[in-house]
């Protein structure tokens, strides 16, 4: 046998080998064996020295070309079971994907909360600044500067409740709207604000009713706004809680603080307009109440009743809270039962 | 305001139908609440005729009547009604009717007799008590006069008619009477309504010869007037009048004191009737004055009340006989036997009659229009077609005159306005000649010079006072639905939360990151509530008049708030519980101080497991240092410049004594955390609770650090552990203290990370471990450096703290 079929025949045995392992370590070995320095392919090549000038390198360039084959074939053999032993171990690895993750502890702000900054955040976009005023007020700024004067109706005892015959839990969030008028300088601009805040009435706690609750007043005093800027910005507000499509009517009422005032129902989310018992066979939910500021109520704010003029408004933030998830008991809001706060995680 | 749409038609030419109209009346100013049929739901209900009736052989209450519904053979119909008789037209339900709350009648069988249906009472077919006669209340209703039997009842009951239920504002009384709608649906139907004209024919006597009246305070009633009538007949009154008041509210009672009914749902003015002939003396004399303390009265609803000087009284010279505009005593009142009446129409003081109706609990259909105001111009037109119409009704004579010893001349009131002034109010750019369109459709007279208008309010719209109410008038009736919609423009104004709101959103969103969730309680609490968890001492605010005991004094703390809310949460077996509070406290710290301080706190309460059990790991509950973790990011989140500190207190009574520390910022106390008192969490069915309350107020006015960049460290830390064993009473904050103050320029922390006690480690003792850093920012530490630095901290804690190194 020549020199040159030893070596076809140890390149065909090692071949064979080489497809033949299954393990690394097996391949190893046969690279020590085969490659190595006292491997049968060394052995072969010492028996050149036999050889023909002319033949030696041949047969030398063919057993690196042997040596180089195979050398391949080895580390092609090898990639090929690193990648089984990867996918074994992967294999291994293998978890029940729908076993529960590890939870993860976040609170919930309170539904009152989220409606609450998502007014606050639409109001501010348009320019308003949030105001917060006193929950403790005292008669001047919850009635006389609204144009309730002494012997109002609005000012019985039987809806307020009062500390002395001065101070009082304020009633709604107007008082605000007087604060800042009493306050503002119009050399520094227009009046664009809100206020929302916890008011109090003097009335027992069931389904509809509650002594504490909250309410967002708004208004916004300047040269010229018109009542269409109060209906385009009710109509923006409400658009942006309630829903776009949502059909609206404006529908003229009376307030001591405006003139004219309006009242805004929204079609009804059950029955859309056709009546039931939600809306009472009505079809329309009342949701805000507003209007052009009263001449009174800027003067004695000390506004120029010749020169500014302005709207207010004023909504029931528990009111848009039950109306928008379905709430049907205001006082779930101020009980805090987990179960019930828990399940308004969708902010915003 | 019940309003008839058939008593409407009486006035306007109305072509649009109730529910139209009803919709169109909201939308220019009244809502309408509901609009609504008696008949509704309603079936085989007719006229039968009681041909005989005959006691039921095995009863001691029903009769059996033969009654005659205009069918071949008399129906047979038991009856228990008290009042049954031969001979009545009465409500018949047929086998197979519908009655009121949509109850079915069948043939049936009573006591072994056979009964075609049911003879009704008005309310079974829908009445409210209220509004039933007094002589029907307990029985059947017997019809005045024959109608053919069979008919159906709902035409002679009234029961067709469409009632639009009026939900007025305060504002507009003058739509308290049928006169006042009558003009309002006009204005919005451009109709002119038609209003009969009251002719009065008076006897030959002298009204004041038979009767002086005197008003003692022209301001208790600056307008009033009385008329007299003799020799009336007190009856009841026909079917069209009853059915009007019922259908109105009103309970019929009889020809004279309906008629005064009737006139106040005309007109709005309500009337009193007096029987002349109870009042003291020959020549009757009528006084109006404060009444004085002492006096009492007993009203026509039988009432007692003590009258006190703020009542206004009507009096016969001797001993009052009305509670002025609220209701009439009974000591005067008609009666069957009435033979000379007086008749009252007058214009109370609103504010008085308002407060006498509170004070009385007398709240009256009169006391309800008084104390909102009455149609000046209409107080004596009322009185006279009271007059007319009850000679109609109940025969006498009107004596001649009215005595009036006050009157009050109505006038007209004149606005005047720019019609551009209501264009650039509204937004819009209405003509000229359709503002004075607008406004004369509401029977206002417009006198237009140039674009100026001269506006003339007639005494009816009382609330129509300045050019605002104008603007409104004319904005209702061109229809708010036509308004244009803008947004406002002019000077740009930024909108930003101010430094303090961002904190308290921030506040928030940290204590939710934390896993709290976010509670709102009620501000108003008990006395003892209040004053629990007080972070500092201060006065209780307390409301002059509650509603309840339980919420009758402004809370001082936010605690026993969350603690009611785990209370309430526990007591449903919600047990893991992770809540707070960010609200306002109420302090009176200054002396004498009325008015509260309202300051911001935050406060939290944490009890149960604060990891529950899950597949991967056991549950852990919540304890001190659970609590503490969460303070400490909260208050990490301020960049506060001075450090913050724990320190133990045993100043809060309601807290563990053990296990409270106040949290202090440099000097300053700002709140506490700890766990409350074993004894008080008992007093709310509380187990192991924590909880904390931070001055929020306080804290974000403290002075704040910036943050300047510094870049990530090039060089690497170097780690020393070290275990030592000290005495139980030393403090863990004391040993970092000393650690720190003797860990030399390179040490930049110091980790607690492991605390032991127990087995291995002497009585009295604990061992606690802590990993020290080394960082030189600008050089590679050596060994060497941070062996000798580790050492004096080693030397300095085994002489300060007797430590044991382990």
């Amino acid at each position: 046998m020549s020199l040159k079929e030893q070596l076809e025949n140890l390149q065909q045995k090692s071949l064979q080998d080489i497809q033949k392992v299954v393990d690394l370590d097996a391949l190893n070995q046969i690279r020590v064996e085969v490659l190595g320095k006292k491997g049968p392919i060394t052995e072969v090549l010492r028996g050149m020295r036999d050889l023909s000038n002319e033949e030696r390198p041949k047969v030398g360039a063919f057993a690196n070309e042997i040596k180089r084959d195979l050398a391949q074939a080895i580390e092609a053999r090898k990639a090929e079971l690193e990648a089984k032993k990867v996918a074994t171990q992967l294999a291994h690895e293998t978890l029940d994907v729908t076993l529960p993750g590890q939870p993860v502890k976040k609170g919930t702000p309170h539904v009152l909360t989220q409606v609450i900054d998502d007014l606050e955040d639409l109001f501010i976009g348009m320019g308003y600044q949030v105001v917060a005023g006193y929950e403790v007020e005292d008669e001047k700024h919850n009635f006389e500067m609204l144009n309730m004067p002494a012997n109002h109706p609005a000012r019985d005892m039987q809806d307020t409740f009062y500390i002395t015959d001065d101070l009082l839990m304020r009633t709604h969030m107007s008082p605000n709207e007087a604060r800042d008028l009493e306050n503002h300088d119009f050399a520094n601009g227009p009046i664009k604000m809100i206020s929302p805040g916890r008011v109090y009435r003097r009335d027992t706690d069931d389904a509809t009713h509650s002594h504490q609750f909250y309410q967002m007043e708004g208004q916004v005093i300047d040269k010229n706004i018109t009542m269409a800027d109060l209906k385009g910005t009710l109509e923006y507000t409400i658009h942006h809680i309630f829903g776009e499509g949502r059909d609206l009517r404006f529908r003229p009422s009376y307030f001591p603080f405006t003139e004219p005032s309006v009242e805004v129902d929204i079609a009804c989310f059950r029955c859309n307009g056709k009546g039931c018992n939600v809306c009472k066979q009505t079809g329309w939910i009342e949701v805000l109440g507003a209007g052009m500021t009263h001449p009174n109520v800027l003067k004695a704010g000390g506004v120029d009743t010749e020169v500014y003029g302005g709207f207010a408004f004023g909504l029931g933030i528990d009111r848009f809270a039950m109306l928008k998830y379905g709430v049907d008991d205001i006082r779930n809001f101020y009980l805090n039962d987990v179960r019930f706060l828990n399940q308004f995680t969708q902010e915003g | 305001m019940k309003v008839s749409y058939r008593w409407l038609k009486d006035y306007l030419a109305l072509t649009t139908g109730p529910a139209a109209l009803a919709e169109k009346i909201t939308r220019t100013g009244i809502e309408v609440a509901e609009v609504t049929q008696m008949s509704a739901g309603l079936k085989k209900i007719v006229v039968g005729h009681i041909l005989s009736c005959e006691p039921h052989p095995d009863s001691d209450h029903l009769n059996i009547c033969q009654v005659d519904v205009g069918q071949d053979e008399p129906f047979q119909i038991v009856c228990g009604a008290p009042n049954v008789t031969t001979g009545q037209y009465v409500i018949v339900a047929l086998p197979n009717s519908r009655i009121a709350d949509n109850v079915k009648i069948k043939k049936g069988k009573m006591r072994g007799v056979v009964s075609m249906g049911m003879i009704c009472g008005l309310q079974e077919i829908g009445f409210a008590d209220s509004v039933v006669p007094k002589e029907y209340v307990d029985g059947i209703f017997v019809f005045p006069e024959a109608i053919e039997p069979g008919t159906e009842v709902y035409e002679a009951l009234g029961m067709n008619d469409d009632i639009i239920d009026l939900d007025l504002t305060a504002n507009r009384a003058d739509a308290l009477g049928m006169h006042g709608v009558a003009h309002e649906v006009a204005a919005i139907e451009s109709l002119t309504p038609h209003f009969e004209n009251i002719v009065v024919t008076e006897s030959d006597v002298q009204t004041a010869d038979q009767l002086t009246a005197q008003v003692a305070d022209e301001q208790l009633a600056p307008s009033y007037h009385l008329r007299m009538l003799q020799n009336v007949t007190v009856q009841p009154s026909p079917m069209w009048l009853q059915t009007r008041l019922w259908n109105a509210g009103i309970r019929p009672i009889n020809n004279l004191v309906d008629v005064t009914n009737y006139m106040m749902l005309t007109y709005g003015q309500p009337l009193h009737a007096f029987d002349a002939d109870a009042l003291m003396g020959d020549h009757k004399q009528i006084e109006v004055r404060l009444a004085k303390t002492g006096e009492k009265l007993t009203t026509l609803d039988e009432g007692e009340h003590d009258l006190t000087n703020e009542d206004i009284v009507i009096t016969d010279g001797h001993q009052p006989i009305a509670l002025a505009g609220v209701m009439g005593g009974l000591n005067s009142q008609i009666t069957a036997d009435t033979k000379n009446m007086i008749i009252e129409a007058a214009v109370f003081a609103p504010t008085a009659v308002r407060k006498t109706a509170q004070r009385h609990n007398l709240r009256s259909d009169a006391s309800s229009r008084f104390e909102k105001g009455v149609n000046v111009a209409d107080v004596q037109t009322a009185l006279d077609a009271a007059a007319a119409m009850m000679t109609d009704l109940g025969n006498g004579q009107v004596t001649a005159g009215t005595v009036s010893p006050t009157n009050l001349v109505p006038t007209d009131k004149v606005i005047e306005i720019e019609a551009d002034r209501i264009n650039r109010v509204l937004g819009t750019e209405i003509a000229t000649q359709t503002i004075v369109e607008l406004l004369e459709r509401f029977g206002f007279g417009v006198v237009n010079t140039d674009n100026h208008l001269t506006v003339t309010i007639p005494p009816r719209r009382w609330d129509i006072e300045i050019q605002a109410d104008i603007i409104e008038e004319v904005a209702r009736l061109y229809g708010y639905d036509n308004l244009p919609s803008t947004l406002p423009t002019g000077d740009m104004t930024t909108g930003a939360l101010t430094t303090e709101q961002k904190a308290l959103r921030q506040t928030r969103h940290t204590l939710e990151g934390a896993g709290l969730t976010q509670a709102i309680s009620y501000a108003l609490t008990t006395p003892e509530k209040a004053r629990q968890f007080t972070l500092v001492d201060s006065a209780l605010t307390v409301l002059d008049w509650p509603m309840t005991q339980d919420h009758a004094h402004l809370r001082m703390n936010l605690i026993t708030g969350l603690l009611d809310d785990a209370a309430y949460n526990v007591a449903r077996k919600q047990t893991n519980l992770a809540l707070y509070e960010q609200g306002r406290v109420f302090l009176k710290q200054a002396k004498a101080q009325v008015r509260p301080t309202e300051i911001e706190y935050v406060a939290g309460l944490m009890s149960g497991e604060r990891q529950i059990k899950t597949w991967q790991t056991t549950a852990v509950p919540v304890d001190f240092y659970t609590i503490k973790g969460v303070v400490e990011r909260l208050m990490a989140t301020y960049n506060l410049t001075a450090a913050v500190d724990y320190r133990p207190t045993q100043d809060y009574p309601e807290m563990h004594p053990g296990r409270t520390a106040a949290i202090y910022v440099g000097e300053q106390l700002v709140g506490f955390v700890g766990q409350v008192h074993p004894a008080v969490a008992k007093e709310y069915h509380l187990k192991e609770t924590y909880v904390f309350q931070l001055d929020l107020a306080q804290i974000l006015a403290l002075p704040t650090s910036s943050v300047t960049a510094k870049p990530a460290p090039k060089f690497p830390e170097i780690t020393r552990d070290i275990a030592i064993q000290v005495a139980d009473q030393v403090s863990n904050a004391a040993i970092v203290s000393a650690i720190k103050a003797k860990g030399g320029a390179y040490l930049c922390s110091v980790e607690l990370f492991d605390v032991y006690a127990g087995s291995h480690i002497d009585a009295g003792k604990k061992s606690l471990a802590y990993t020290l850093t080394y960082l030189n920012e600008s050089a590679t530490l050596t060994e060497e450096e941070v062996n000798l630095a580790f050492e004096k901290v080693v030397a300095e804690l085994v002489a300060t703290f007797d430590a044991k190194i382990r």
